[in-house]
């Protein structure tokens, strides 16, 4: 029974996705990458990874989906929105359906797996779900390095801005009719959203949640604020923006460099000190990506205008 | 069983988002294929690390890790396009606009 359900998930995944590539029309195609999102994340529970399906829903059916959305308006703005239709590429048929090929005869070909077993290893981690041990405590070098990453990235972004935008507020300019739609979602929404983004985090240490998915819930909220004209529209010069940029980053490394002067290594959590350090960095953690997140979803600052 | 099928599933993904890639001329439609080659990526290894007695949550955080840097470079890609729309007035590469 469950694989009947898997197998037509996966037919409906592929389909939207088919969708996606082949079908008419940018506008559509962005609809459809944002559905075949959401069925991932389906996909990913089926899978039994909740935190993934969490990461899955929120950032790339969400995040990415407004991201498209809103570089769509941007591109209709200056009239290149248009495509011409898809015309059949031979070559190119080729090299994707041996590219298919090929890791479906990997996967046949794989050994089977002798994965190191956490759960001796999972108590000294200090929290209770594996994968918050695995991105806080196991392979902290690799959520440091790619908080770093998102601020890389953020830097590369604002340095498409032009000149005379610099100071100008961030992304395109919202305008919400009072009393419509997207006011009062902009008075609802983000006290839940506020609550069940600190709850993920707060979760995330024993159970399903953690920093990344709780972070991109209050980047909806805060997104849904400002395209609702709650929060005013940030500008780079701000400090207090740039501040929370680097705090998650920053408290991240000082901990790091801690455990390298009192405990093992860089990056090394005693197991006594793990419960409250990992709390406390996923803290700090969660406003800078939350943060980083918005900034990277809204752009650079752009004054709407054709460059001469 | 299940596993094999969402293996499969992801392997079809790569194979789509390759050819969205490589035949489509439109940059915002080539990002999305981009996506979509990654998140194929990310189903078959996700099966695969499924395959053991317990489910490892290594690959689940490499996942989750990927995901968000793959937001990081889709804005960074955006914005690309969306300069370039500006200073060209069209959202293809400037040697395949004559192909559309």
């Amino acid at each position: 029974m469950s694989l009947v359900l898997d197998i037509a998930l996966c037919a409906l995944i592929l389909g939207v996705g088919l969708a996606t590539v082949a079908g008419h029309g940018v506008f559509r195609a962005v609809i459809f990458f944002i559905t075949y999102g959401l069925l991932l994340a389906i996909g990913w529970a089926r899978l039994g990874a909740y935190d993934v399906a969490l990461a899955e829903a929120a950032i790339s059916a969400g995040l990415t989906g407004v991201l498209l959305l809103a570089a769509h308006g941007r591109l209709r703005r200056l009239s290149a929105a248009e495509e011409a239709p898809l015309r059949r590429n031979l070559p190119a048929a080729l090299i994707a359906t041996g590219v298919a090929l090929a890791l479906g005869w990997a996967w046949f070909a794989l050994p089977d797996p002798a994965a190191p077993d956490l759960t001796a290893a999972l108590p000294q981690s200090g929290v209770g779900n594996p994968v918050t041990a695995v991105l806080l405590n196991f392979r902290a070098w690799d959520t440091l390095l790619e908080a770093i990453i998102l601020l890389a990235a953020l830097i590369g972004l604002w340095m498409l801005a032009r000149d005379r935008a610099w100071n100008e507020p961030l992304g395109l300019q919202y305008h919400a009719r009072a009393g419509g739609v997207m006011a009062s979602f902009g008075r609802v929404l983000p006290p839940i959203g506020l609550i069940f983004g600190v709850y993920l985090v707060w979760a995330g240490a024993e159970t399903t949640g953690g920093a990344f998915q709780g972070g991109t819930v209050l980047a909806a909220v805060c997104l849904v604020s400002l395209m609702a004209g709650v929060l005013p529209a940030p500008r780079i010069a701000q400090t207090a923006w740039r501040a929370a940029l680097v705090f998650g980053p920053g408290v991240f490394l000082l901990s790091g460099v801690a455990g390298a002067i009192f405990a093992q290594g860089f990056l090394a959590l005693p197991p006594a000190l793990a419960k409250p350090a990992i709390v406390t960095i996923e803290a700090a953690l969660t406003l800078s990506i939350a943060v980083t997140l918005v900034l990277l979803v809204i752009g650079p600052p752009d004054d709407g205008g054709q460059d001469a | 069983m299940s596993l094999t099928v969402f293996a499969m599933t992801g392997a079809t993904l790569v194979g789509l988002g390759v050819y969205g890639l490589l035949a489509r001329v439109h940059m915002l439609r080539r990002i999305m294929a981009f996506n979509l080659i990654g998140s194929g990526l990310f189903l078959f290894f996700g099966a695969a690390g499924a395959r053991g007695a317990a489910l490892d949550p290594i690959p689940q955080a490499l996942i989750i890790t990927g995901i968000v840097v793959a937001l990081a470079a889709s804005a960074l890609a955006v914005g690309l396009v969306v300069a370039l729309a500006r200073s060209s007035g069209t959202a293809c590469l400037p040697d395949e606009a004559g192909d559309t």
